[in-house]
């Protein structure tokens, strides 16, 4: 009996010799089976970009949500800038170009059978899988903060009910109350994200509750953009923001959710009206049980192909990896999803993969006309990813108003073109 | 002079020489376009706020990437930054691949 794959390269055979014929239909019935695990912006980025690499590749998704929320854009809804239903996106667009979008959750990976088990029951055979679960939650981290914990401490960091919970906390809050934030350690989901937060959750206060602070407790002595966030908070929100680092007892080792207090690592004590964890994270849980997380949580990848250095034919895209020096930011994920399609549907067509390129771009908000951004451009060296010189790099600190202003507009920009990019905008 | 016209009409590639005219050029400019597409929207296509790409004409197009990359743009906020990833063929093989795009979606 032959197996599966000595299987698919005879039907590869046939192909080509139907495609010599003239029979391109034929041919592209057979280009090879991909399987994708999460709609975000890498499995989302990988199914659309695998299908304009080549729309004869069977390409299945499996995601669990009708529509994905996103994080980015999700602190302007907590500032009351954007609605809830404007940060989400649905997979028309992809079954559109032909992807299978399975709406079920993968339970189990088998690696050397190559298949993928769903919580369903279904199976799905794969030539190649993309894994690309997000980040989940390492509740054994913070003391006093797991799953129940974040029914009183939202974490909001995936975007969802814990958002609109955070939204109802905030605008309950009385002015004059204060609102902690826990911030992690590195490696986190969205380096900027917290302090993005922060700022514009002061927005907010200062339109609706003026008197009120925030609070940033920070497992951190230093944090991205940090130049640029702590002059922009000074220049529009005088000193309602306070940031502790962890050297001045910003790490908080406990929190008691129902009293919303919590302890840093010194010893000090502090209790919130509105109280927002971020906890440490770890590669979401699809990708422990197909057996490439290493003892960190995160998934070692080869940068080329960004496939796992464990299992192989699988690749993880996104958060989950070890892709540093690129940050865990959605825009890092979807350019990893570019370089991934690329690499599959050379690989499933005989050819080597292109070079890799990636770029990123995270732009942040102070407030809706107040905007900031790094960009990073990175290539192979050494067989590693790496920053390339000289490009890149930080908004310059002396700025004007202008450049903020058009900063600001570029980042609703990016995010209009980003989503449509991942997800489409036809419906 | 040591140019020629890639295969790929498509793409209306001009390659120096030394890079034959094979997909893996069609495949190493469409990886450089795609990473673009993130800000300017698919095939540049812009959606929004950010200027479009597809459809601009290629000595529009290279003359402000070399601004940006040399610096002197005016009105750069983060293309200098990235332009400055680029190298100048580079540059020069993504203006050829954003013009010869239509500006709408083809049908």
């Amino acid at each position: 009996m032959k197996t599966r794959r000595e299987t698919l390269s005879l039907l590869g055979a046939a192909s080509a010799a139907a495609a010599s014929l003239g029979l391109p239909g034929v041919a592209r019935a057979q280009a090879g089976r991909v399987v994708i695990v999460g709609g975000g912006f890498g499995g989302a980025t990988t199914a659309k970009y695998l299908k304009q690499h080549d729309p004869g590749i069977a390409v299945t998704l499996v995601e669990p949500a009708e529509r994905f929320y996103t994080c980015p854009f999700s602190n302007l809804y907590l500032a009351g800038l954007r609605d809830f239903g404007a940060i989400g996106h649905g997979f028309d667009e992809l079954r559109a170009l032909g992807v299978e979008v399975i709406r079920d959750m993968a339970g189990d990976v088998d690696g050397a059978a190559h298949r993928v088990r769903l919580a369903g029951g279904a199976e799905l055979a794969y030539d190649k899988l993309v894994l690309s679960p997000g980040i989940d939650m390492r509740w054994d981290a913070i003391e006093g903060y797991d799953a129940t914990a974040t029914e009183e401490a939202p974490h909001a960091w995936k975007a969802g009910a814990q958002t609109r919970l955070l939204r109802r906390r905030l605008e309950a809050m009385e002015d004059g109350g204060v609102f902690v934030l826990v911030a992690p350690s590195n490696p986190f989901r969205c380096p900027p994200g917290p302090y993005e937060r922060a700022s514009l959750v002061a927005n907010y206060f200062k339109r609706a509750k003026p008197r009120s602070k925030i609070l940033i407790l920070d497992a951190k002595n230093a944090f991205s953009k940090q130049g640029l966030f702590t002059a922009g908070w000074k220049e529009l929100y005088g000193d309602m923001i306070e940031w502790v680092s962890q050297s001045d007892d910003g790490r908080v080792i406990r929190v008691d959710a129902e009293r919303r207090e919590v302890e840093t690592e010194f010893g000090g004590r502090h209790r919130a009206d509105v109280l927002n964890v971020v906890p440490p994270q770890k590669a979401g849980l699809i990708a422990e049980r197909a057996g490439v997380t290493d003892e960190s949580g995160w998934v070692p990848i080869e940068p080329e192909t960004f496939q796992s250095r464990a299992v192989p034919d699988i690749h993880v895209v996104g958060d989950a990896t070890v892709a540093a020096p690129m940050p865990k930011s959605g825009f890092s994920a979807s350019a990893q999803g570019k370089v991934v399609a690329a690499a599959i549907a050379a690989m499933l067509d005989g050819r080597a993969p292109p070079p890799p390129v990636w770029t990123n771009t995270c732009y942040s908000l102070l407030s809706p006309d107040y905007g900031i951004s790094v960009a990073g451009h990175y290539r192979l060296a050494d067989g590693e990813i790496a920053e390339v010189p000289g490009a890149g790099g930080l908004s310059p600190a002396d700025a004007d108003s202008a450049f903020r202003r058009a900063e600001a507009r570029y980042a609703a920009g990016w995010y209009e073109a980003i989503t449509q990019d991942i997800w489409g905008r036809r419906w | 002079m040591c140019i020629r016209r890639s295969a790929a009409a498509g793409l209306g590639l001009l390659l120096a020489c030394g890079f034959p005219a094979s997909a893996t050029d069609r495949d190493t400019v469409s990886a450089l376009a795609a990473g673009c597409a993130s800000c300017h929207g698919t095939e540049g296509r812009s959606p929004g706020a950010i200027p479009p790409l597809a459809g601009t004409p290629r000595a529009v197009l290279t003359a402000k990437l070399s601004a940006f990359k040399a610096g002197d743009d005016p009105d750069a906020t983060i293309m200098s930054r990235i332009a400055a990833g680029y190298s100048d063929d580079e540059l020069e093989a993504l203006a050829r691949y954003f013009a010869n795009l239509t500006a709408e979606e083809e049908q």
